[in-house]
């Protein structure tokens, strides 16, 4: 391939029609609750772990349902499973499951992170 | 919503064109890649529509490249605006028809700023006299050139020779059309149909037998972006839009590009031979590219114009299949000739894009 001296970037767009299902069926088939959620950001404001690393539950549903798994692996494992987001929820979403869920369904479907 | 309420809403989506009697101000891009569009503008114009349309030779860049790479001051590209007013003023004209959509931004915004400040206006009247002994009159009516065929698109529907269809499959052609941001995006009372549904080629398209591709990007810009694109480094800006939009359109399959501004004409063609080279991709079925045509080109095509006096050989991404589809005539052995029927130099084959 022939160097011009400049490169592309990818697009950022998100077609719906061709976004990756997989994970987020799985959640909600095994915990439908989280259909309900509405994206408030009480979970991450009470994040334990939030408060020490980037992680953002909140940020993270979201990529989640846009199919944007580059790193949802790394994000996820900075989670440390307290559980203080499920009492904080208004929805009553059971978050820690959601948590539970991701980490099954990215060894299910072999999902790894893009370097 | 009833029609007449539809229709009332349109109407104040309508900007006024001229009916005759144009000052033409041509485009540095379009005659440096598409030199012969303006001549089958100007042929359009003087022997299908017979009207009267002065080309001086004595007209200039309107400086709208520099200007927007900041090379250019405003005071002077307000200068040589001004200029050119006064050839057409010197010509007896007062209507504007302006091949560029940069320089018809460029003319639009200093109208518009001369009318909120009148001051400026003296200040540049007495640059121009000082520096040429010129005055000038200001323009009465400003059209984009597309805006003037998109005018007389019935008149040159009813003299088509060709239409917008697949001549084998009798199923209309599927255009994606492309507006310049500077047509209507920075004022949009002054394109057809505003800056949301802009209408200009789409009249035309539909006049003439075509299907308007609507993709997910088609009012994306094209990528070019002045200094995007002329600092090598940034390039990757201006091809990474280009690619958006050419990946957009792909599975719309569409059968050509059309484009009312020449940089858009330009970068949606290069680049496509550049993206080819880098990636390997192409954006039609059988790695030939999308064609790209100017509004100009596709007006003469429908009008039966030889496709190489038109200069489609000057595309980067080769036409033939787009000919062949609409059923016109043209001699492939006569493609690399010039006007004296002599050979030219033939071109170097890409490494993938098929020509």
């Amino acid at each position: 391939m022939r160097n011009f001296g400049f490169s592309t970037t990818k697009s950022r767009t998100i077609d719906y029609g061709d976004i990756d299902r997989r994970l987020i069926s799985y959640i909600l088939e095994n915990e439908p609750t989280f259909n309900a959620c509405l994206s408030c950001g009480s979970c991450t404001a009470i994040c334990s772990a939030g408060n020490l690393t980037s992680f953002n539950i909140r940020k993270l549903s979201l990529q989640i349902r846009l199919g944007d798994l580059e790193k949802t692996h790394e994000e996820i494992d900075k989670c440390m499973l307290c559980g203080k987001c499920l009492l904080e929820c208004p929805r009553g979403i059971n978050t820690r499951n959601v948590v539970m869920l991701i980490k099954k369904g990215l060894t299910i479907f072999e999902i790894k992170d893009k370097a | 919503m009833n029609i007449e309420g539809k229709k009332q809403i349109w109407n104040a989506y309508q900007k006024e064109i001229a009916e005759n009697d144009y000052f033409y101000a041509r485009s540095c891009i379009r005659q440096n890649f598409f030199p012969a569009s303006e001549v089958a503008f100007l042929r359009i114009l003087r022997e299908e529509l017979h009207k009267n349309i002065i080309d001086d030779p004595n007209h200039t860049t309107c400086t709208g490249i520099g200007y927007h790479s900041d090379i250019v001051p405003f005071d002077t590209i307000q200068t040589v605006v001004a200029r050119q007013f006064s050839l057409m003023t010197q010509a007896g004209l007062e209507h504007m028809a302006i091949s560029c959509v940069t320089s018809f931004g460029i003319y639009t915004e200093i109208l518009d700023l001369w009318h909120h400040f009148p001051e400026q206006l003296e200040k540049i009247r007495e640059y121009l006299y000082k520096a040429t002994k010129r005055e000038f009159n200001l323009p009465k009516n400003i059209a984009h050139t597309s805006d003037v065929i998109y005018k007389f698109r019935n008149e040159i529907a009813e003299k088509a020779k060709y239409k917008l269809v697949n001549k084998q499959t009798g199923e209309p052609l599927n255009v994606v059309e492309h507006i310049g941001c500077h047509y209507a995006k920075m004022f949009p009372t002054k394109g057809v149909g505003g800056a949301e549904f802009p209408q200009v080629l789409v009249g035309m398209i539909e006049s003439w037998g075509g299907n308007v591709v609507d993709y997910p990007e088609r009012r994306h810009c094209c990528g070019f972006g002045f200094r995007n694109y002329l600092v090598q480094a940034n390039r990757g800006y201006s091809i990474s839009n280009t690619k958006k939009k050419l990946e957009s359109m792909k599975p719309y399959k569409p059968d050509f590009i059309v484009a009312n501004c020449p940089g858009c004409a330009m970068f949606m063609d290069k680049w496509q031979y550049t993206l080819a080279e880098m990636e390997g991709v192409t954006y039609d079925e059988n790695g030939y590219g999308i064609p790209v045509l100017t509004y100009e080109e596709m007006a003469g095509l429908v009008l039966g114009y030889n496709p190489w006096d038109l200069g489609l050989q000057m595309h980067q991404v080769q036409c033939e299949s787009l000919l062949d589809k609409m059923g016109i005539e043209y001699d492939p052995k006569a493609k690399y000739l010039d006007k004296n029927g002599n050979q030219m130099p033939l071109p170097e084959k890409p490494s993938c894009l098929k020509v």
